[in-house]
């Protein structure tokens, strides 16, 4: 057991830090360091903008989706090596967001299903930010249950035309690409009918409608297609087997680790180091510290558990699904950091001028972000069903619709 | 990097968790319980000879030498097996004690003992409601001898020595406290056993009435040896604490898979899995804390202090939740004498207390965070 860089590990950071001191967008450093849930602002710039231009220069100088192969546009780099850039990378790294989608599940997808031309013309843009993707999964009718998607793809010749909604799209507003999960066949049990297609975002009949949040951020959207062209050349895996291919992406997304999640608490604990309450410095106070505690415990526990994943991974073993507690951890506890942050301010909590942006406004922003997080990418409560039947062997839910046709499911209107 | 146990010490856990399934199965624990015993005398025998008593205690003084990963991973099967003999005391406590602050001849005479099985130790630190402090310390010691009283004391009335706190001085600092050894079988101390939420494991009261006592490390360094004792034997109660949230947690789901309620296994209806799902999160995050905390302790870190105290907080939270919960898996037959649930639970609460409170500890973690930072 330790922590220790072995001499090429060593070597290896040695060079990250190099290249970084040389490269990297400095005079961003302060507000990228600033960032939290629901608020990363850079002054004077755009945030897109400066986050393309960071991630194709890395992809120049080859420290872009650093676990990808090369010819795929990354740097066939081992996982421990992975995470010594991003401890290196430091607040750099919140450039890396508007990526996630694209480099942790898009990406893998298209490595697992698509053809090698077509891995050696998407996959490289895709690593250098030059072309964003997104994933189209969820619908109105399909959130938690997203095998109940009901958008339609009908083959026609070559060709499949696509029709439908989909919702909750993160980044579909400035994506190039994505991939899609569509019903082709509603005569079969809903997890037989699905198949799995990439797109181009700007192909004819794609509407893309930016949703207002509850925080009143838009960060997510609503993607209409109305008779979508795909050619069959860009089917990911077999007509029928989208929930498969789907459970790949899904499972990559897990495989993302050590970008760490927020929890809010370094925040939380600064803030604590720097509130006067009426006896003293809040950070002073029994009830405070006791809260504290409860949260520092699960921020390490967090982090030193994606080590024990990192470990596993550099041996050669796969991430099973009890990372899911990381997302299922951090997202309730930023939510409940917040609403503390706020209460330890007493009335003056509720401020969210421009003048307490700094104190109140950041954690006012955390708290309107947070409802997002215990959704987006599996509930609370999926999460917990993915630890308790794939980790502990508890059986699955009874599910009424699970040998029925699609078509003959009840639903709201057809019951 | 590599965060995890190596195979030796992953054998190592085997070996321990075989021997113990074998020699220390429930009904073990129970005789305990039931007042039959007041520890498990074969248990601790098979212990020795296993070489598990002494494996973090250097070879020069009778012990395997091997060290505190080794220690660690031991720890976590005794607090899966609620084994009932006075491990913790001796071992964490005592033993650490001694390789932190004896001379050499205190360890030659008390080390390879331990090892062997023949002697048991303990620290005499508390002295009634509190948590550890220099000031609660009341008992003092002068001229070679103690006088006060000390409760509640691990595993007193089992113990052939301690190691008792005592105060040496009256400036109002840490330097007024000192160490001292004592052989608890030359008279001067009376011991008497305290009933307990756990009685599985013992606690005692000590008076002293001028019991000769020779000086453990050197005068008016007592409280820096306590604090390192102290987070020595936090992180490997810690891993106790794993143990047994473990066990707890896997009780739950075989109860959960076993039993058939409204017609199906009452583990497939939400409310339960969602329950034994956070068990899990909570038994997760403890051990991986722990393990932050088994490396610190095995380097003897600077970051010993800080992880220390949040694997004991981790630890503690998750073995309190994991016990309690699994009692409700169980629905009324978790709450019966018969089932084995309660003792978990007892155990629990009772080691949630040993070390000093949750409360303490995080305050503890807080203030050491805070002087990081501000460094």
């Amino acid at each position: 057991m330790n922590f220790d860089d072995t001499p090429q590990e060593a070597a290896f950071r040695a060079e990250a830090k190099a290249w970084i001191a040389a490269n990297a967008p400095r005079q961003y450093e302060e507000d990228l360091r600033k960032a939290s849930l629901g608020r990363t602002v850079i002054k004077g710039a755009n945030l897109l903008e400066v986050a393309k231009a960071w991630q194709k220069k890395k992809a120049d100088a080859g420290w872009a989706c650093l676990h990808w192969p090369k010819e795929y546009g990354g740097r066939g780099a081992s996982p421990i090596e992975r995470v010594i850039w991003q401890q290196e990378e430091g607040p750099f790294g919140n450039l890396s967001r508007v990526f996630i989608i694209g480099h942790g599940m898009c990406g893998p997808t298209m490595m697992g299903f698509a053809g090698e031309e077509q891995k050696r013309k998407y996959l490289p843009p895709l690593a250098s930010g030059e072309k964003i993707w997104c994933q189209l999964f969820s619908e109105p009718a399909g959130g938690s249950d997203v095998a109940g998607l009901r958008t339609r793809a009908e083959k026609k010749g070559d060709e499949w035309i696509v029709n439908g909604q989909k919702i909750w799209t993160s980044g579909a507003h400035y994506s190039d690409y994505g991939i899609l999960l569509t019903r082709t066949d509603p005569t079969v049990p809903k997890h037989k009918g699905l198949t799995m297609f990439f797109l181009d975002m700007k192909s004819p009949g794609v509407e893309v409608r930016p949703i207002k949040q509850a925080s009143g951020q838009s960060d997510f959207n609503e993607v209409y297609f109305n008779d979508v062209r795909i050619p069959d050349s860009q089917r990911l895996g077999a007509v029928g087997d989208g929930w498969n291919v789907s459970l790949t992406t899904l499972m990559n997304e897990r495989m993302s680790i050590g970008a760490g999640v927020a929890t809010g608490f370094p925040e939380l604990f600064e803030f604590c180091n720097s509130l006067m309450l009426e006896d003293g410095p809040a950070i002073e106070d029994r009830n405070v510290r006791s809260k504290l505690a409860s949260w520092a415990v699960k921020v390490s526990g967090l982090k030193y558990t994606s080590m024990r994943t990192i470990s596993a991974l550099s041996r050669g073993e796969r991430p099973g699904p009890e990372n899911s507690i990381g997302k299922l951890v951090a997202a309730s506890m930023i939510q409940d950091v917040a609403m503390y942050a706020l209460d330890l301010q007493g009335a003056a909590g509720v401020f969210s001028g421009p003048e307490d942006a700094e104190v109140a406004g950041k954690f006012q922003a955390m708290l309107l972000r947070a409802p997002g997080t215990r959704v987006e990418g599996g509930t609370d409560e999926i999460m917990r069903n993915i630890i308790a039947e794939r980790v502990l062997g508890l059986p699955g839910d009874i599910r009424v619709d699970k040998d029925v046709p699609f078509n003959q499911i009840p639903t709201k209107g057809r019951a | 990097m590599n965060f995890d146990f190596s195979d030796d010490q992953k054998q190592m856990r085997d070996a321990a968790r075989k021997f113990l399934s074998e020699q220390c199965p429930p009904k073990a624990v129970r005789a305990v319980l039931d007042g039959k015993a007041a520890y498990d005398k074969e248990l601790w025998k098979g212990l020795a000879e296993m070489g598990f008593l002494g494996v973090a205690i250097p070879e020069q003084f009778g012990g395997a030498g091997a060290g505190h990963l080794e220690l660690c991973v031991i720890a976590e099967e005794m607090g899966r097996a609620i084994a009932p003999v006075p491990f913790s005391s001796t071992v964490y406590l005592a033993a650490e004690a001694l390789l932190i602050a004896g001379s050499d001849a205190q360890k030659q005479k008390w080390l390879p003992k331990i090892a062997a099985g023949e002697a048991i130790g303990t620290l005499a630190l508390f002295e009634g409601a509190g948590n550890p402090s220099p000031k609660a310390i009341k008992c003092t010691a002068s001229g070679g001898t103690l006088n006060g009283v000390k409760k509640p004391v691990p595993d007193g009335a089992l113990a052939d020595f301690a190691v008792v706190a005592a105060r040496t001085g009256s400036t109002g600092r840490d330097s007024d406290i000192s160490l001292f050894l004592v052989d608890l079988k030359a008279g001067g101390v009376e011991v008497k056993e305290l009933t307990n939420l756990d009685p599985t494991r013992g606690q005692a009261e000590f008076t002293f009435k001028n019991c000769k006592a020779e000086p453990l490390g050197a005068a008016g360094e007592g409280w820096g040896v306590i604090t390192q004792v102290l987070d020595r034997a936090a992180v490997l109660l810690a891993f106790e604490q794993v143990g047994g949230a473990d066990r707890a947690l896997e009780m739950g789901r075989d109860y959960a898979l076993d039993r058939i309620a409204f017609g199906r296994p009452i583990g497939s209806f939400q409310a339960i899995k969602h329950m034994l799902a956070d068990m899990y999160v909570s038994a997760t995050l403890a051990r991986s804390n722990c393990y932050y905390g088994a490396w610190a302790l095995s380097t003897n870190a600077a970051e010993l202090p800080e992880a220390a105290a949040a694997s004991r907080i981790s630890a503690t939270q998750a073995f309190q939740h994991c016990a309690k919960n699994n009692i409700q898996v169980h629905g009324g037959m978790g709450f019966t004498w018969e089932f084995d649930c309660h003792m978990y639970y007892r155990r629990a609460n009772a080691t949630a207390l040993t070390l000093g409170s949750l409360s303490y500890w995080e305050d503890v973690l807080i203030d050491r965070m805070r002087k990081k930072n501000a460094a």
